[in-house]
């Protein structure tokens, strides 16, 4: 197939979110499925096809540009938009129109009782496209553009169902927190245009390393914000509250959004800017110890909590956190790689969840389930599939991504990022057993309503699950260790990061780990590293056996425990007090400035009750409205004032 | 007839304190007519400052300025007593803090 | 002693001017002949004449000439701001039809005072002497302050007049001090030579007098583009005016000021820039800052709308303080911008207002993302331009001017922006979060959109989207327009 049909990968979902956009409510859902599902399945035909010529290609040749149109072309600032394909974005392609597709299969049955049908596949489909559009995106404004643009959608979707005031909240929650990572992202570009005079990534990768000087001020400042930026939209420590406050969309959009895609575009603009990155180690440094404390941080949360899409949504929060440590200790290839497992077993889990809702009657709560594996018989065999996969065991998917980058993160970053690894590793075998066997094993501790309805979900559901269950199961072996010419993957990624080579000697430890796979695997001893996969292979069976005997064998026990462990429990029951803790050291101070000048403006806003504002403002006008007094006297002073300041500075100068 | 040397320099300070008087006449008058009249005196201050710095320059630019000024002073009057006249009629005062009904 | 006449004064120069002037002219005839029940045809006369002009305007581009002894000038900033104004008071007639007769005023001299106000604005814009600039300013304000008290039986619209009308003669009066110390200091009122002078061709000119001249004129033109602090008529006025005349104020006065303010500190105050750099500067922030945490508390729309044009004031002078060409166009740029989104967000406020009795506070708006799709959807995209989302023209305005003042070497201004824009993002995002989140309190009446509405409302979201996606056309006129005044 001509590449120069790629443009049409992003555009077909453009079209089909405006057809059930603007025909939203007056088509009938069989054609808003088939425009829906249909549009995207047309642009993961043509992204396979664009694929398989990539593939045909020769290794260094592999990178293809379509400009579409020039943006902004003023001289000193020239901006086109223009797609680019390359083994990096292809992957990234493949994965954002591949699991969208299934999820979008998915949402046909999930979302079919749904009012608003039209305009929820009208927001997937919008959503599809501005992530297409970041991840082929050929300079730092369009990825910019399909950023926010994600941003945006998740919000719609988040708050989709608006009628939950929680919901409304959750999406506004979202919505704020990553305007505070797309500041430093924003900041982070500004720079870049100052130190390259271009955005685009041709320009700026080949130039950097002859601009930027190695472990330069201004390339780590440059990868500081953009990380910024990738923690806001990936959310990692500190940025993470709004991803588990997010589950309160439709399961599908946490599946797709919150799981598989959306979420990891932080890591996917790391990778893309791996030359930066490589200039700043310190920048590097900072990335793997977020990511790696990010990864124990979130699994420690999951460990109880009981609502079972939460657990799902800090256990995303920690996968991502091993995401930026393979991207922190410069196995960027590695990162990658989990990263689309993840996708493909993650996506699995939230979907299998959201089946288990669906037939619970909308339960979400784990302590009102169990035994469900008899009721379920499909959901449960491809959640058993996807829950093996993510604990890390072979050999599904998950046992290679997870280990490889446990293996680079001891041999490039040391110890103590591996030991972290393992020790997320452990915790996540436990938290996924412990969901996986509340949900389908035990006694069924259903409320009398959910069991009346108790049915196994339609096909529509259940096909997506199976065939996701098959790429959580196989999509390691594209990246078999040890194995010569095993690793498929690294050998595709190759092309894009084979520039690290060029930068500077003293990067070269990390770069060459990532760079020459080959060189790299040659050297290293097969025999520590066949030891570390059985030591996390080990943890994460031991993870399992812990949550059998708590969960299975001996239901009372973490009672027992949590009883005993009272403060340790509540520690993490409240998930660290983090939200309390921005709370009374962020939000109250600052609520209580408002208070004093414009009275609960924080929590009214926050709260959303706007009708409640204008009152409570009545009660207290703050400072600024009381400057405001409407006497024009007073207006007449303060310009007076201003008067005064501006000419003595300009006197006293 | 005797005549006494006035150096330019009192014209701007005369310029300069009528100026204040307006702005402080305009910050602390509570009618809106007298306000009004502050503003008056501002201009005129102006005014003063530009012929007296025209006849400093030796240029005419400063009094054709002038007239421009008050020709608009003019039409200010005109239309800031026709407001006053309409507030006047509606609230039966000419008082400046009698009127903030917006604020905030 | 003789003074030559000007044999300089060629009316082609301005034409537009003349067009817009002479019509408003004759709208006050026509009042006498048109009888009662007629005179909303006014509005279409003064239509004509905006149409007239504009494409009398139009055929202007390119063209550079000075005239009146160099006190006017036609060159392709004053064009690019007479389309903008001609546009924006075109956009303004055809949004006050509903309103003028639903509150039952349709008098000509409404009509008349648009474009009297929009020959102040043209005088403006291309003047280049300090007498042409106050000329300006005045049958501008004047012609505003009896707008904005239009509503004479109202007493929220008398008292905007009121205070708009004594802040005004105030301020005013300091920008005329302004400039009589100025013309003490250098002799001369035309800008080119007061920068001349100061930047040290000729005779040395007193300092003190240069400074306290110059911060005299800042803070008049702060007044008028409501920079903080000497914005507090804004709130009151833009709430009390009628609300199409709001939308007025908040576009064309505001692009008008800032056309004189980039003519006056850019060739009379520019070689002085080290000078009043961080005035302005300390000035943008704090503009940025007090009007975005202000709109943040507010209930009623037109007074955030007024603190949200606070706020995007500051934005525009990060451009000036930015200065040179690069500066000067993301100004120029980002005004053009702000007009049309403005203008399309008051657009749908006067809409609410004249078809479904509401629009004035946040609460109703309520639940009208269902009831009205299209009028969410485009209230939506306005807002999100305002708060600056790709793919909107609101993001490549402050992406542009983020970027100068980057790249000039003001990041703080530039880190205070970014940080203002996220800011604000909360209170435009609260009108979605009510229209798509919250149900309505009470039912909706059915509307039908007006065909001047609609054609308003088309114009706007055209050049809100429009420009986003394809900025080139407008970045290559703020562009030209900038560079011819430095030419």
């Amino acid at each position: 197939m001509s590449l120069q049909l790629l443009w049409l990968v992003p555009i077909l979902p453009l079209l089909g979110a405006l057809l059930n956009g603007l025909g939203a409510g007056r088509l009938p859902r069989k054609v808003v499925s088939a425009i829906g599902v249909g549009s995207v399945g047309a642009a993961l035909v043509i992204a396979l096809g664009c694929f398989a010529t990539l593939l045909g290609m020769p290794g260094e040749e592999r990178f293809f540009a379509q400009t579409l149109f020039s943006w902004i072309d003023s001289g000193d600032l020239s901006v086109a938009v223009r797609l680019g394909l390359d083994p990096l974005s292809a992957v990234m392609m493949l994965v954002v129109t591949g699991v969208g597709f299934l999820i979008h299969v998915y949402s046909t049955g999930y979302m079919n009782h749904e009012k608003d049908y039209g305009r929820y596949f009208s927001y997937l489909n919008l959503f599809t496209f501005c992530m297409l559009m970041l991840v082929l995106a050929d300079n730092f404004l369009v990825m910019f553009f399909g950023w926010e643009g994600v941003g945006l959608c998740s919000y719609l979707l988040i708050g989709f169902w608006y009628t939950k005031p929680s919901a409304a909240e959750a999406g506004k929650k979202a919505f704020i927190v990553n305007r505070i990572g797309d500041w430093g992202f924003l900041i982070g570009i500004f720079l870049l245009f100052v130190t390259f005079g271009s955005l685009d990534f041709g320009r700026v990768f080949t130039e950097a390393p002859s601009i930027l000087p190695l472990g330069g001020g201004m390339a780590t400042a440059i990868a500081l914000f953009l990380f910024v930026g990738a923690t806001g939209k990936s959310a990692q420590i500190p940025l993470y509250t709004w991803l588990p406050d997010a589950m309160e969309g439709p399961t599908p959009v946490s599946a797709l959004i919150h799981a598989a895609t959306m979420v990891t575009a932080g890591v996917y603009m790391i990778a893309r800017c791996h030359v930066l990155y490589a200039l700043a180690p310190t920048a590097l440094l900072v990335v793997a110890v977020v990511g790696a404390a990010t990864a124990v941080y979130a699994a420690t949360i999951g460990l109880v909590q009981k609502d079972i899409k939460r657990v799902l949504a800090y256990s995303t929060v920690s996968q991502l956190g091993y995401m930026f440590l393979a991207m922190g200790v410069s196995a960027f290839a590695a990162g990658i790689f989990h990263l689309m497992t993840h996708a493909f077993f993650k996506a699995l889990l939230f979907l299998g969840a959201g089946s288990v809702i669906h037939a619970l009657s909308g339960e979400q709560d784990m302590d009102r389930m169990g035994g469900l594996k008899k009721h379920l018989p499909r959901t449960h065999a491809t959640m058993l599939i996807a829950t093996l996969a993510i604990a890390g065991i072979f050999p599904f998917a998950g046992f290679f991504s997870k280990d490889e980058i446990l293996w680079k993160a001891f041999s490039n970053g040391g110890p103590i990022l591996w030991a972290a690894g393992v020790i997320g590793a452990f915790l996540t075998a436990f938290y996924m057993f412990r969901l996986y066997f509340m949900t389908f094993h035990g006694s069924e501790r259903l409320t009398p309503e959910a069991k009346g309805h108790l049915h196994e979900s339609p096909n529509s559901m259940t096909i997506p699950l199976m065939l996701l269950a098959v790429l959580s199961l196989i999509g390691g072996l594209i990246q078999v260790p040890l194995l010569q010419g095993g690793q498929r993957l690294d050998a595709f990624l190759e092309p894009v990061f084979a520039d690290l080579a060029r930068v500077g000697g003293a990067a070269a430890h990390g770069a060459a780990a990532a760079a020459g796979h080959g060189a790299a695997h040659a050297a290293h001893d097969p025999g520590q590293e066949i030891a570390l996969m059985l030591v996390s292979l080990a943890i994460a069976l031991a993870g399992i056996y812990v949550a059998h005997r708590f969960y299975v064998k001996d239901p009372q026990a973490p009672h027992r425990l949590a009883a005993r462990a009272r403060g340790w429990y509540d520690l993490l029951w409240n998930k660290y007090w983090v939200d309390e803790i921005y709370d009374a050291r962020i939000v109250q101070p600052i609520v209580r400035l408002s208070n004093r000048l414009w009275k609960d403006v924080d929590a009214a806003v926050v709260d959303g009750a706007v009708n409640g504002i204008g009152r409570k403002i009545e009660q207290g006008a703050g400072w600024l409205r009381l400057a405001q007094t409407g006497y024009v006297q007073l207006y007449a002073l303060i310009l007076t004032v201003g008067l005064v300041v501006v000419f003595g500075y300009l006197a006293l100068r | 007839m005797s005549t006494i040397a006035v150096p330019l320099a009192a014209y701007q300070i005369l310029a300069g304190a009528l100026f204040t008087i307006g702005v402080v006449g305009v910050l602390v008058r509570r009618s809106a007519l007298i306000v009004f009249m502050s503003i008056e005196l501002m201009l005129n201050a102006v005014n003063l400052s530009f012929v007296a710095f025209s006849r400093q320059h030796g240029s005419m630019d400063g009094h054709i300025f002038v007239f421009f000024v008050m020709a608009v002073a003019a039409a200010e009057v005109a239309i800031g007593l026709a407001i006053l006249i309409a507030i006047f009629r509606k609230r039966e005062t000419a008082n400046v803090d009698d009127v903030h009904l917006l604020k905030g | 002693m003789t003074f030559p006449f000007p044999v300089d004064a060629s009316l082609s120069l301005i034409e537009p001017l003349l067009i817009v002037c002479g019509v408003g002219i004759l709208l006050l005839l026509l009042d006498l002949v048109l009888p009662h029940g007629q005179k909303h045809l006014t509005a279409w006369v003064a239509l004509g004449g905006l149409g007239w002009a504009l494409i009398r305007t139009l055929a202007q581009w390119g063209l550079s000439e000075r005239g009146y002894a160099g006190m006017v000038s036609l060159d392709n900033l004053s064009t690019l701001f007479n389309v903008v104004f001609l546009c924006s008071t075109a956009i303004v007639v055809l949004l006050s039809m509903a309103f003028l007769k639903r509150e039952e005023v349709e008098h000509a001299e409404y009509h008349a005072l648009l474009l009297f106000a929009t020959s102040g604005m043209m005088m403006l814009a291309s003047g280049l002497d300090l007498i042409t600039l106050f000329l300006g300013i005045e049958v501008l304000s004047i012609s505003l302050y009896i707008l904005a008290g239009y509503r004479r039986n109202s007493d929220a619209s008398n008292e905007a007049a009121m205070k708009y009308f004594l802040l005004g003669a105030f301020a005013s009066g300091i920008l005329l001090y302004g400039i009589a110390l100025v013309y003490g200091a250098t002799g001369t009122t035309s800008l080119h030579r007061i920068g001349e002078a100061i930047a040290g061709v000729g005779a040395p000119v007193p300092e003190g007098l240069i400074y306290a001249g110059m911060s005299l004129i800042l803070v008049g033109l702060a007044f008028k583009v409501a920079a903080v602090p000497f914005h507090m008529w804004t709130p009151d006025v833009y709430q009390g005016a009628p609300t199409p005349i709001t939308a007025f104020l908040s576009a064309g006065p505001k692009a008008a000021a800032f056309a004189a303010f980039l003519r006056v500190f850019f060739i009379a105050f520019g070689p002085a820039q080290a000078e009043w750099d961080m005035v302005l500067g300390v000035i943008a922030v704090l503009t940025m800052t007090v009007g975005n945490i202000a709109a943040i508390a507010q209930t009623n729309v037109k007074r955030m709308l007024a603190y949200s044009s606070i706020a995007h004031s500051g934005y525009v002078l990060i451009g000036l303080v930015s200065g040179g060409l690069v500066g000067g166009t993301g100004a120029v740029f980002y005004l053009m911008a702000y007009v049309a989104m403005n203008l399309g967000a008051f657009g749908i406020v006067v809409l609410l207002e004249s078809k479904a009795d509401r629009g004035e506070e946040l609460k109703d708006y309520a639940g009208i993302g269902f009831k009205y799709p299209l009028i969410g959807a485009l209230l939506s995209l306005f807002m999100l331009s305002l708060s600056g989302i790709p793919p909107t023209v609101g993001f490549v305005g402050k992406l542009y001017l983020f970027g100068t003042a980057v790249q000039t070497g003001h990041v703080w201004l530039a880190v205070f922006g970014v940080l203002n824009s996220a800011i604000s993002v909360f209170y435009y995002l609260r009108l979605l979060v009510l229209m798509y989140m919250r149900e309505s309190q009470e039912t909706l009446p059915a509307i039908r959109i007006p065909l001047a509405m609609a054609v308003v409302l088309t114009v706007a979201a055209v050049g809100t989207l429009w420009p986003g996606l394809f900025p080139n056309t407008w970045f290559h006129a703020a562009q030209e327009s900038v560079r011819s005044i430095f030419s």
